[in-house]
């Protein structure tokens, strides 16, 4: 019998793997292409799209307003806004987006206004749409601007000064640094991808290496070899495990990388909408978060291992594996929601703690007491996890299921 | 040597409760010797011969082989054998070279004699054309022999076939065959199970007819031909297995 059994099977599942073309794609190309498309090129198109559809003059219409003579002036010299002519199926246009939006003056709107009546100015529009928010922007602008005029030239009939209107001015200013407020903005969404591409990564090898194994018949091939299960478990597990963290790995990598080429369009570009996307990712935060990887991987090696391992076929794996990935995108996605922090209590519920941690550390916040507890926490669930694999790889019935 | 002894191995099953594949197995084979088992599909012979291997482990009973205890020392068991069946595939992304250098390394072979054996082998088995070639592009007959320089890498002296020719055409068969006698001839301990009578009739040196998991009898041929007053292997199996099979349609 081999005395390093574990390092023979490890090399000997590392050999196959790297030959297996689909390996390339879930362990290296999606990780390594993933974050540029999505980050780099969804945000910069985003920015691009948003900045035309700014300098487009938004088309609108005005219904009505006859009698109020100066405020549709008024409309008809905004140089930001492009007047329709009346149309009856207005509604329709504004659906068609042919117009952005319309603007209805009540009937007697600039005599109300004389006599000091209140009325409403209604503005239609398409809810949701980008082009038609734009549209309704520069109205209520007018309007807005077009109102405190009134309300000046009636404080000055009556001899008071406009200030009596703001009798205190309020100001809001960021004291966070810029790290820290683009932490906080797309921090969740680094932990969420981590912890989302370092079971992709696990994925594929852990039914290779346990159903693909049966499928083929190499499983009795292996099992009548001197080896014993729990080397022949830990070989196959350090491979997922590799695979696992070379897809964290080459993730958090392919995210600095992103987010360099994102701040480098943002300096070039001059725009300023993806200011909260200016992120660094330093040495000790991209160590940090692999460090709260590592268990997450292990854990999520020996849960898919084991279940693989329950089929009898690549098909069917994936078949239970798929509902997997939902049990792992549901708590990482609740780490991106709105109010959700980091407590004593959610440290330990996995998956969900190390996106929130991750959060966390992408903040420039480092809780050390809640990072070794994570830390642990995790690794005892990978441990039993560990565990259980081994226990499952004993089971004739699991083996050999017909 | 193999020794079995009081063999039983039960299975559960959901609807058909439970199951025993292998029932009170008892039987030795000794050096240079090939042991028949032969029956029919679902006799319990794969059963028999993957507790033998160590893959299963049996509900009753035990065997020894080389003086190794299956139940006690599984890993032991396993150094000392060779086995073979149609199950047991090849990795098909691992040259044929690379497939048995991995098992030769798992069966603790140092580097310098794990190249000897394989080059002998390789030489052995006129598989020098193919050895760099990757196992999912090798013919049934290349991988058959690649199968068999896997068993074997690490000289055993205990060799298993369970159905090794199953589904194979009759030039590949014949390989296998050729290579179970040059087994024999080595010394080696044989224990081979089939459902194909002239194989049984051409190699056994020992049959066991076993039926419903029973060892019914066993014997050289000659002494079966005796003892039943049949000629032909087929009819001495149709007359020990009809009257069994009769009582359990019953």
């Amino acid at each position: 019998m081999a005395r390093n059994a574990i390092g023979i099977v490890y090399r000997k599942e590392f050999t196959e793997w790297v030959r297996d073309r689909r390996t390339l794609i879930s362990t290296v190309l999606v990780p390594l292409f993933f974050f540029p498309i999505i980050m780099v090129g969804f945000t910069a198109l985003a920015v691009v799209m948003v900045g035309k559809a700014k300098e487009e003059t938004p088309r609108i219409m005005i219904l009505d307003g006859e009698d109020s003579p100066q405020v549709v002036a008024g409309l008809r010299e905004v140089k930001s806004l492009e007047i329709a002519p009346y149309s009856a199926n207005w509604k329709e246009q504004i659906s068609d987006k042919e117009i952005r939006a319309a603007v209805e003056i009540p009937p007697g709107f600039q005599a109300a206004l004389e006599k000091g009546e209140p009325k409403t100015v209604k503005i239609y529009y398409y809810e949701g749409e980008m082009k038609s928010s734009f549209g309704v922007d520069r109205i209520e602008k007018f309007l807005k601007d077009y109102r405190d005029q009134v309300v000046k030239e009636r404080l000055a009939a009556k001899n008071v000064p406009p200030s009596v209107l703001t009798p205190f001015e309020i100001h809001q200013e960021n004291v966070a640094p810029p790290e820290k407020v683009s932490g906080a903005t797309v921090g969740g969404f680094i932990g969420y991808m981590v912890v989302l591409l370092c079971m992709t990564g696990a994925m594929y090898p852990a039914i290779e290496l346990t159903a693909g194994e049966k499928e083929r018949g190499t499983m009795e091939t292996i099992l009548s070899s001197p080896i014993s299960r729990m080397n022949l478990v830990l070989g196959k597990f350090l491979l997922v495990l590799s695979a696992a963290l070379a897809t964290a790995a080459l993730s958090v990598m392919s995210m600095g990388i992103s987010f360099s080429a994102l701040r480098h369009f943002n300096v070039t570009s001059g725009r300023g909408e993806a200011a909260g996307l200016l992120l660094q990712l330093g040495p000790k935060a991209v160590a940090a978060i692999f460090l709260m990887a590592l268990p997450m991987a292990v854990l999520f090696s020996a849960v898919l291992m084991t279940i693989a391992l329950f089929a009898k076929s690549h098909k069917e794996a994936q078949s239970y594996l798929t509902p997997m990935t939902f049990l792992v995108v549901i708590p990482a996605v609740a780490s991106l929601l709105p109010g959700v922090e980091l407590t004593p209590k959610l440290a330990f519920i996995p998956i969900l703690n190390t996106s929130l941690v991750c959060k966390e550390i992408m903040t420039g916040t480092y809780h050390w007491n809640a990072i070794a507890l994570i830390f642990v926490s995790t690794c005892a669930y990978a441990a039993g996890a560990l565990f259980l694999a081994f226990k499952t790889f004993q089971r004739e019935s699991v083996l050999f299921r017909s | 040597m193999i020794e079995v002894r009081g063999l039983s191995k039960r299975f559960r099953d959901r609807k058909r409760g439970e199951i025993r594949a292998v029932d009170g197995v008892s039987f030795r084979c000794e050096p240079g010797q090939i042991y028949g088992l032969l029956g029919a599909n679902g006799a319990g012979k794969t059963t028999t011969l993957r507790i033998l291997a160590t893959i299963l482990e049996p509900s009753v009973g035990t065997a020894v082989i080389c003086g190794h205890d299956v139940v006690e020392e599984p890993e032991k068991v396993r150094a000392k054998v060779g086995f073979l069946s149609t199950a047991t595939a090849l990795y098909p992304r691992l040259t044929a070279q690379e497939l048995v250098e991995y098992f030769g390394r798992l069966n603790g072979l140092d580097e310098n004699t794990l190249k000897k054996r394989i080059d002998e082998i390789f030489a052995r088995l006129d598989m020098d054309g193919f050895r760099d070639r990757r196992c999912d592009k090798l013919s049934t007959g290349m991988k058959q022999k690649t199968s068999i320089a896997r068993t074997l890498v690490h000289d055993p002296p205990v060799m298993i076939f369970d159905e090794p020719t199953l589904g194979l055409d009759i030039m590949t068969a014949r390989t296998i065959t050729t290579f179970i006698r040059e087994c024999r001839d080595r010394g080696k301990t044989v224990i081979f199970s089939t459902h194909i009578m002239s194989e049984v009739e051409k190699l056994c040196d020992v049959i066991g007819i076993i039926h419903d998991g029973k060892l019914l009898t066993e014997g050289t041929l000659a002494q079966l031909r005796a003892k039943y007053g049949e000629q032909d292997l087929e009819e001495i199996f149709v007359k020990i297995v009809t009257p069994l099979q009769a009582r359990v349609e019953a």
